[in-house]
């Protein structure tokens, strides 16, 4: 316990609690304060004891009395504590986020989320997360992810006051988790029985002599369950139900920080305590990514909710995520351990990057929310003259998020395309065929963020609003715009110097692959299983010298100084009205037509004639709608075939005690004959 | 690296900036003649593009009522990331010190991120012309990635490494590979890309009058005076940029190589002047073809896309399969 990582964590669990506890009891007026400051603190605690992990100092503890039978054991290593650190960095800037958000605007925002039930949870659900990647048994690990799926859930209904959908989105969060929790208590309890022992530690030891079986069933069944709470397609309906319903800063947290930790369930599982597995275990991780990927950018092109659009984000990258472990998983098999390596790291690195501005994202999202009640982007327009910051900072989000250089977004995908395109040549005919389309994939997937973030700053936050609530928008308040920029900062400095996070990854992956570093490099990223090189802070310097010098010239090459303003070309018919602007629809609609065949739009004109003649049109209307198609046609069908079953078996309970007795006498009877006979 | 070979690598960055700088707007300008002659028409002579700029340049700049930040620094971000490209291409030099700094995906990264930039301010005039361009541009960008880094994926297999200097370094040391099966592919993959992605027929038509049918011509119709001289520049310089970086990853023939001493400074005319002469070949081929073609129809181009991306895919397959 003498450990700077026990410490730090001990402290920040202790924070979290301090917090839950001031939330609950102490009055509305200093509530939000004082609990944010504590989730703050805790957050903090938990970067100091993430990145102590990162550096090399692992920790581990057993506490026997605290859980009765199995007691309570915790390990932090460095693959744990890089989970630990980015959970507590999220947790650090949405806790300050929080206490302005929680205070009601005029007119909007506020909800109620300064009452007990939010304020006492958000400590609880921040400590769960970091328990999680702490735990270092089945009972442990079990405990803390029913916590987090509790906390979450119960935050996410936080507003279920004031928007209908809301309880329809906890109700599907309920559902899936806890489906994904019966799956991972499946996969971990058949690996604990099989390994004769639930600590890791045994597990990890047993693995090995496990019949091929026995590890694929595990394997399948916790992918299954981790791939459902990081959002990965075909398991992903919840996500974007659940994030944009969720209060901005616990959207924040949930898209940031919780599906990060399925992430880490399958790198644990799959890499650590199973020690790797066949092929067929990668080619289907990497399947689920690719999918993942595509269907959630593709959502996220077409959507005009804003934070819906930034949830099917989280799907997209999740589904890279996933890329990058099947790749990396697929090259052990391969026997490419240095490629594997760089896989790896990229994945993980991607999973920083994609937390820090998907917080940003989420955070600047919620201050337009608070702002203007509004999340339709159609809707929106013209903040930039009226929340100048939060603008800026959503720019920052939306450039790492579109993958461009400049954003740390695209360090991370070069370093995945990198290791995919170096892996051709390894491994025979199944790496041929699949690392071209995972880059084809990979490709499309980059190029329609671009379009979606593109659409979701230029439609959003420029031009002209296109109601009065966007007319009326004002900057939000400065606890607010701390947290935005704290995450900012983050997604600078990730943009710019990516080299500072690679000893911690390359620690981080050494855990499930013991070997080389995969990437060298202060200023210029060198890979050591390729010989690519690409330098993110040069180029910046490069654009920035380049467009200081092009300033110069232009002030040397022209005469005028002052700029006059001037009427926009309307084709000469008068001044144009906002309704004149492209909206968000309008600006997916060429890629909704390319893709007319997966997203299945359901579109409706009505045409009502006047009553003198059908000829004569008196009003038309006009409603289009893309939805989840895996949901209608995957989901809907399930829950219909469910329906039906649960009303045939009301049948068989029609209140008759002589007929339940019977059902008692023949199931007793069966048995009997079960046990005779296979005795 | 001795200290020569890294001063001709500098000049050689130097040099080819200020070509391709000075050089494009002759280019389109090449371009515009060559069509005009094809047409029937004695054409403005290459050096009216040059004349447009300076009078441009001497125009009042205009800002357009409700446009921000976005609208004014977007030609700037635009010609920022023509030249960065224009210094780690291989144009002239394959030894430019900012090689390493960015290499293909990089560079086609940095040219979409001046199309994000022109695309946004389009969107920040608020008015249906430039959304409609900006989103029309995207659209194209996002169906070109693909196409984009397949290629580069191709191109990259038999030498070990996407950095633009050891691509075209290894072709000069293995000319037989032009010829190819992956070479021949992946280059016609490309030049799709390239047509795209600089807005030339059939993709986009650069010398539209009706606003309905442009994309690139739409986004800059707000523009004016110097603003507009940037844009134009800018877009003179991508699509050289582009052309030669076609040219010499299949046609690397006179570049300054990784020759040590003054050698490789002493190759740096010749491999600038071998460089204007391809570009001016293919940018000629290319304002020739455009004559007898048409504009597709805006969804008609997704098919030829696809198309391309079908080529860049048999590039890779044979690049593994073949080898």
């Amino acid at each position: 316990m003498t450990s700077v990582t026990g410490a730090a964590l001990s402290a920040s669990l202790g924070a979290s609690v301090l917090a839950a506890s001031a939330g609950a009891v102490l009055p509305r007026r200093i509530r939000p304060v004082a609990a944010g400051i504590g989730t703050a603190a805790a957050g903090a605690a938990a970067v100091v004891a993430g990145v102590a992990a990162m550096t090399g100092r692992s920790w581990s503890a057993w506490l026997p009395e605290l859980l009765p039978l199995a007691g309570v054991r915790l390990a932090v290593d460095p693959l744990g504590g890089l989970f630990i650190a980015v959970t507590g960095a999220v947790a650090v800037c949405a806790a300050v986020y929080g206490v302005g958000y929680a205070r009601p605007a005029d007119g909007h925002g506020g909800h109620g989320l300064d009452g007990r039930t939010v304020q006492a949870v958000l400590p609880l659900f921040v400590a769960a997360m970091l328990l999680v990647p702490a735990a270092a048994s089945v009972s442990t690990f079990l405990v803390a992810w029913e916590l987090m799926a509790l906390a979450s859930l119960l935050l996410v209904v936080a507003e279920h006051r004031h928007r209908e959908s809301v309880g329809q989105a906890g109700l599907w969060y309920a559902v899936m988790t806890h489906l994904g929790l019966v799956a991972i208590l499946a996969a971990l309890a058949g690996l604990a029985a099989a390994a004769h022992g639930e600590s890791f530690d045994r597990m990890r030891a047993a693995a090995e002599g496990m019949s091929p079986a026995v590890r694929g069933a595990v394997f399948v069944a916790a992918f299954a369950g981790f791939a459902s709470k990081a959002g990965i397609v075909p398991l992903h309906v919840w996500l974007p139900r659940a994030h944009p319903e969720a209060p901005s800063h616990v959207s924040a947290l949930m898209s940031a920080a919780m599906v990060n930790l399925g992430v880490y369930g399958i790198v644990r599982v799959g890499f650590d305590l199973l020690g790797g597995g066949p092929r067929w275990w990668w080619l289907l991780v990497l399947a689920a990514g690719a999918v993942s990927a595509l269907y959630g950018i593709l959502q996220a092109a077409v959507a005009t909710d804003l934070k819906r659009l930034l949830a099917y984000s989280t799907c997209e990258n999740m589904g890279l995520v996933l890329v990058g472990l099947g790749a990396g998983g697929l090259l052990v098999t391969a026997d490419a351990r240095p490629l594997a390596a760089l896989a790896l790291t990229a994945a993980l690195l991607h999973v920083v990057n994609h937390s820090a501005f998907k917080t940003l994202l989420f955070l600047a999202a919620g201050s337009v929310l608070r702002a203007t009640g509004l999340r339709d982007l159609d809707a929106l327009g013209g903040l930039r003259t009226r929340m100048p910051v939060t603008t800026a900072m959503f720019a920052v989000g939306a450039l790492a998020a579109s993958a461009l250089p400049l954003g740390n977004g695209f360090v991370s995908e070069w370093l995945l395309l990198q290791s995919l395109i170096g892996s051709l040549g390894e491994g025979g005919t199944i790496t041929a065929v699949t690392m071209p389309v995972a880059v084809g994939a990979l490709a499309l997937s980059a190029g329609l963020a671009v379009a979606t973030f593109v659409k979701a700053f230029g439609t959003g936050f420029l031009a002209r609003p296109r109601t009065p609530q966007a007319e009326a928008a004002a900057e939000s308040p400065a606890a607010m715009g701390v947290g935005m920029g704290a995450a900012a900062a983050c997604c600078v400095a990730l943009a710019l110097v990516p080299a500072f996070t690679v000893p911690g990854l390359a620690r981080a992956v050494q855990v499930v692959l013991p070997g080389q570093d995969a990437v060298a490099g202060q200023v210029t990223l060198r890979l050591a299983a390729a010989s690519s090189t690409m330098s993110p802070l040069l180029i910046a310097v490069g654009v920035a010298v380049a467009a200081a010098a092009l300033l110069a010239l232009l002030r040397f090459a022209t005469t005028w100084r002052v700029r006059r303003r001037a009427r926009l070309w309307d084709c000469g018919m008068g001044p144009m009205t906002a309704r004149m602007e492209y909206t968000a629809t309008s600006f997916a609609e060429p890629l909704q037509r390319v893709f007319d065949d997966v997203l299945a739009p359901e579109t409706d004109v009505n045409v009502t004639p006047l009553a003198e003649s059908a000829y004569l049109v008196d009003s038309v209307s006009y409603r289009a709608r893309v939805g989840d198609r895996i949901e209608s046609r995957l989901y809907r069908p399930l829950i219909a075939a469910a329906t039906a079953v649960g009303e045939a078996a009301r049948r068989l309970a029609d209140g008759s005690v002589h007929r339940y007795l019977a059902y008692g006498f023949f199931t007793f009877t069966g048995v009997l004959i079960v046990l005779a006979v296979t005795r | 690296m001795s200290g020569s070979t890294t001063l001709a690598g500098t000049v050689g960055a130097a040099a080819q900036v200020v070509l391709v700088a000075a050089g494009s707007p002759l280019l389109v300008g090449v371009m515009r003649q060559v069509r005009a002659r094809l047409e029937g028409r004695a054409g403005a002579g290459v050096l009216q593009p040059w004349r447009d700029l300076r009078k441009l340049l001497r125009k009042e700049a205009i800002t357009p009522h409700g446009t921000g930040p976005v609208f004014r620094a977007a030609p700037l971000v635009l010609a920022a990331t023509a030249l960065v490209a224009a210094g780690v291409v291989p144009i002239a030099t394959t030894e430019s010190p900012l090689d390493g700094a960015a290499d293909l995906f990089a560079v086609t990264a940095l040219l979409a991120l001046g199309t994000v930039a022109l695309a946004l301010a389009a969107l920040d005039t608020a008015t249906a012309f430039g959304g409609m361009g900006a989103s029309r541009e995207m659209t194209v960008l996002a169906l070109v990635e693909p196409t984009i880094l397949m290629s580069v994926f191709a191109l990259s297999v038999p030498v070990g490494s996407t950095n633009l200097g050891a691509i075209v370094n290894s072709t000069l040391h293995e000319p037989q590979r032009v010829v190819s099966p992956v070479s021949l592919l992946a280059a016609v993959a490309l030049a799709v890309v390239v047509i795209a992605e600089t807005g030339r027929i059939p993709v986009d038509n650069p010398a539209t009058h009706l606003e309905l049918t442009m994309i690139h011509e739409a986004m800059v119709l707000e523009y004016a005076g110097p603003d507009l001289a940037l844009v134009e520049w800018a877009s003179a310089m991508r699509l050289t940029v582009l052309l030669g970086l076609v040219a010499n990853l299949f046609a690397p023939w006179g570049i300054a190589g990784a020759d040590s001493g003054w050698v490789a400074l002493a190759a740096l005319p010749l491999a600038l002047a071998a460089f204007a002469a391809k570009v001016t070949l293919l940018g000629g081929a290319l304002a020739a073809g455009e004559v007898f073609m048409a504009k597709l129809r805006m969804f008609r181009v997704p098919e030829l896309l696809a198309g391309s991306f079908v080529l860049a895919l048999l590039a890779v397959a044979a690049s593994f399969f073949l080898a």
